[in-house]
């Protein structure tokens, strides 16, 4: 079953066209890995998905549980089960992890009709998810993501997300400059969190992150467009022969066309 | 116009004042000479370039205040929910010892003076300069009254000493002037909360106060001060704190009220290893004009400072911060640290904020920052990714951006009233 279906999308950043009509379709079960050279548009179409408030999507739906996501608040999105992992998940001094999970949990809860979990029973709740990130409670008293660590702060995303329990997880770049203990701790959360009834969407530039969680579909993305889409063989492919080959038939079909 | 506070002097020497021990009469007499001289300060002195009081300069504040009289359960919301804590209050600059919790060593000033004035003669105008801003020159020439504290060598206070200075509509038009001394002896310990504030309506007055703090060796305070007075007055106040060796003085700031806000904390770090830790939040809306001046300085070796205040304005407030950092040729090995910053929520919010460093000593560590800034954008959107509604990713952005210095504050009682009177008064902005 289709959970989200993207259609001729197209977005720009600064009157500059980023997202040059992309097509994708991801089914409930499934884990897709977004991968492509620098520049080609992976990041802007996982965050337009979240509804980063910088683009201008100018054409195009993201059809996700019978809702057009292109009319929702990204705080909207969030709620129907959308959630996107940050490249650069922000620093909030002031704010403590366990506070701000809390409240996102909370508000997710209400606009869901639930009730509202107080901070004891929370607690409860995220123990399970500490451990999964391999983390100790006292990380909680901590400002989210304040002077931590390049991996530590992937980390968090990956808690977030685990309490969160979104439908459709987007992981951006998750896997860029952790080390191999962090790889394996991003993977485990993952692969911990599949289910029948949700999806993830990989954005990655190596294949190492996919040795740990395999993908059921890979595609390359190359100039704002989706130039090719294959099973999880093409990921090793793309590692021996890189991206040059893909972009070429891209610019030749162009030509064609 | 300065007449009328020339007349206003006049009046209280050959009055009240004439009962003054003969010290204090000079000390007076000096004082509104120094002001008579100087005027009130214009855009044209360097410590005034951003702040006009040409509002109060307009105004005439050279009457005293009608009597007034405030109950305890007016005062209760601003407790702190510690009502036992000892307190002095003043209502429109008298002391009302119904109110106060008196004892010989805590108690007013004018009752220092009737009782033992010989010990308030080292104090009274002898930390802060007569002369460290015209306010404070016409402060010394006519404030009345004021707290008096002394806390004795190696005595450790139990419960923060709580002065609460109201104001009430009887102060219409009319000058509050009031005068602490606060001493603390070698080896003592204290807590001091100041709170500055309006009942019953939002009178136009002029609130100017000072207090002169001496810590002694080795002592250790920590003081409070919490400004949220009339939104249609004036307030300007001084606090001058002289640090003897090796004691220990941490300060957290709060000014939210009065449609002109001035606050010159002064600190001279007196002899080797003493510590100084300044925090302050400044909160302005509509037309608010908020200024934090603060001096620091470090006079002798091996003496610390670190500093914080933070600004959130709105509307079409602005706020003045100018941090100065004093380091003599004989004060090695400082450390000391200023940090400002401050959010703008409008675009016609504004901030002037001047670090001004002067280091005569080679061997120190001094650093500054300041930033000005809106709230990111991306800081929003990562919120409101996780299910955030705007409106309240917004509220705690502002709040977290509060949250640093608040978190500061040393009494937990007050830590807690403070944040939730800065999340009720953020909701109103923004």
């Amino acid at each position: 079953m289709a959970l989200l279906v993207i259609k001729d999308l197209r977005a720009a950043i600064d009157e500059k066209e980023i997202l040059k009509g992309i097509n994708l379709t991801v089914d409930a079960g499934q884990v897709h890995a977004i991968m492509g050279p620098n520049g080609s548009g992976k990041s802007t179409l996982v965050q337009v998905i979240a509804g980063h408030p910088g683009y201008q999507v100018t054409s195009g739906e993201i059809w996700f549980k019978g809702q057009n996501l292109l009319d929702l608040e990204p705080e909207e999105r969030a709620q129907a089960g959308v959630f996107l992992a940050f490249q650069y998940p922000v620093e909030i001094p002031g704010v403590t992890n366990a506070y701000f999970l809390r409240a996102a949990y909370n508000e997710q809860r209400k606009a869901r009709g639930l009730e509202e979990v107080d901070p004891i029973d929370f607690l409860d709740l995220l123990e399970a998810r500490l451990r999964l990130v391999e983390w100790g409670p006292e990380i909680m008293q901590r400002a989210v993501n304040s002077g931590f660590s390049g991996g530590e702060k992937k980390r968090n995303e990956i808690l977030q997300m685990a309490v969160l329990e979104p439908t459709l997880a987007l992981l951006d770049e998750t896997d860029s400059g952790l080390d191999i203990d962090a790889l394996r701790i991003v993977a485990q959360g993952v692969n911990a969190l599949r289910r029948p009834d949700n999806a993830f969407v990989l954005v990655t530039h190596y294949q190492r992150l996919l040795n740990h969680i395999v993908p059921d579909v890979v595609h390359v993305l190359a100039d704002g467009q989706i130039v090719r889409s294959g099973g999880k063989e093409l990921a090793l492919e793309l590692e021996a022969r890189g991206y040059d080959w893909t972009t070429e038939r891209a610019a030749t079909a162009g030509a064609a066309r | 116009m300065i007449e009328p506070y020339l007349r206003q002097f006049d009046a209280f020497a050959a009055n009240g004042g004439s009962t003054s021990p003969a010290w204090l009469q000079q000390r007076r007499a000096a004082a509104i000479e120094s002001f008579r001289r100087s005027g009130l300060p214009s855009t044209k002195d360097e410590d005034w370039r951003f702040t006009s009081v040409a509002p109060i300069s307009r105004g005439d504040f050279s009457k005293s205040p009608e009597p007034s009289r405030v109950s305890l359960a007016e005062l209760e919301p601003y407790l702190f929910g510690q009502p036992d804590w000892p307190r002095l209050v003043f209502v429109n600059g008298i002391f009302d010892p119904g109110l106060s919790t008196e004892h010989p060593r805590q108690t007013s000033l004018r009752r220092g003076l009737d009782t033992a004035p010989a010990d308030l003669e080292p104090h009274i105008g002898r930390h802060g300069p007569t002369d460290t801003t015209p306010f404070s020159s016409l402060n010394l020439a006519l404030a009345k009254d004021g707290a008096w504290i002394r806390i004795p060598a190696g005595v450790v206070e139990p419960a923060p000493i709580h002065l609460l200075f109201v104001t009430t509509p009887e102060a219409s038009d009319a000058g509050v002037h009031s005068r602490s001394v606060i001493v603390v002896e070698a080896k003592a310990r204290a807590q001091f909360v100041e709170s500055y504030l309006t009942l019953r309506g939002a009178p136009r007055h002029l609130t100017n106060t000072v207090i002169e703090m001496s810590i002694g060796e080795g002592a250790w305070v920590e003081h409070s001060r919490i400004q949220r007075e009339s939104e249609a007055g004036f307030h300007i106040g001084l606090t001058h704190v002289d640090q003897s060796a090796d004691s220990h003085y941490r300060s957290f700031s709060l000014a939210m009220g009065a449609s002109l806000a001035r606050h010159d904390l002064q600190t001279r770090l007196n002899a080797p290893e003493a510590e100084a830790l300044l925090y302050g939040l400044y909160l302005g809306n509509r037309d608010q004009l908020v200024d934090n001046h603060t001096s620091i300085f470090h006079d002798h070796p091996r003496c610390r400072s670190w500093e914080v205040y933070k600004g959130i304005l709105d509307d079409r407030a602005h706020g003045v911060f100018n941090g100065k950092i004093f380091v003599t040729p004989l004060a090695q090995q400082t450390d000391a640290k200023q940090t400002n910053r401050a959010l703008l929520l409008s675009d016609t919010a504004r901030v002037d904020t001047k670090p001004q460093l002067e280091i005569f000593a080679d061997d120190v560590k001094c650093t500054h920052g300041a930033t000005v800034g809106q709230l990111d954008p991306m800081w929003a959107f990562y919120l409101r990714s996780r299910g955030i509604p705007a409106d309240q990713a917004h509220r705690m952005m502002v709040a977290a951006f509060a949250a640093e210095v608040l978190d500061e504050i040393a009494s937990e009682p007050v830590r807690e009233a403070l944040r939730g009177v800065v999340a009720q008064r953020l909701d109103r902005l923004g």
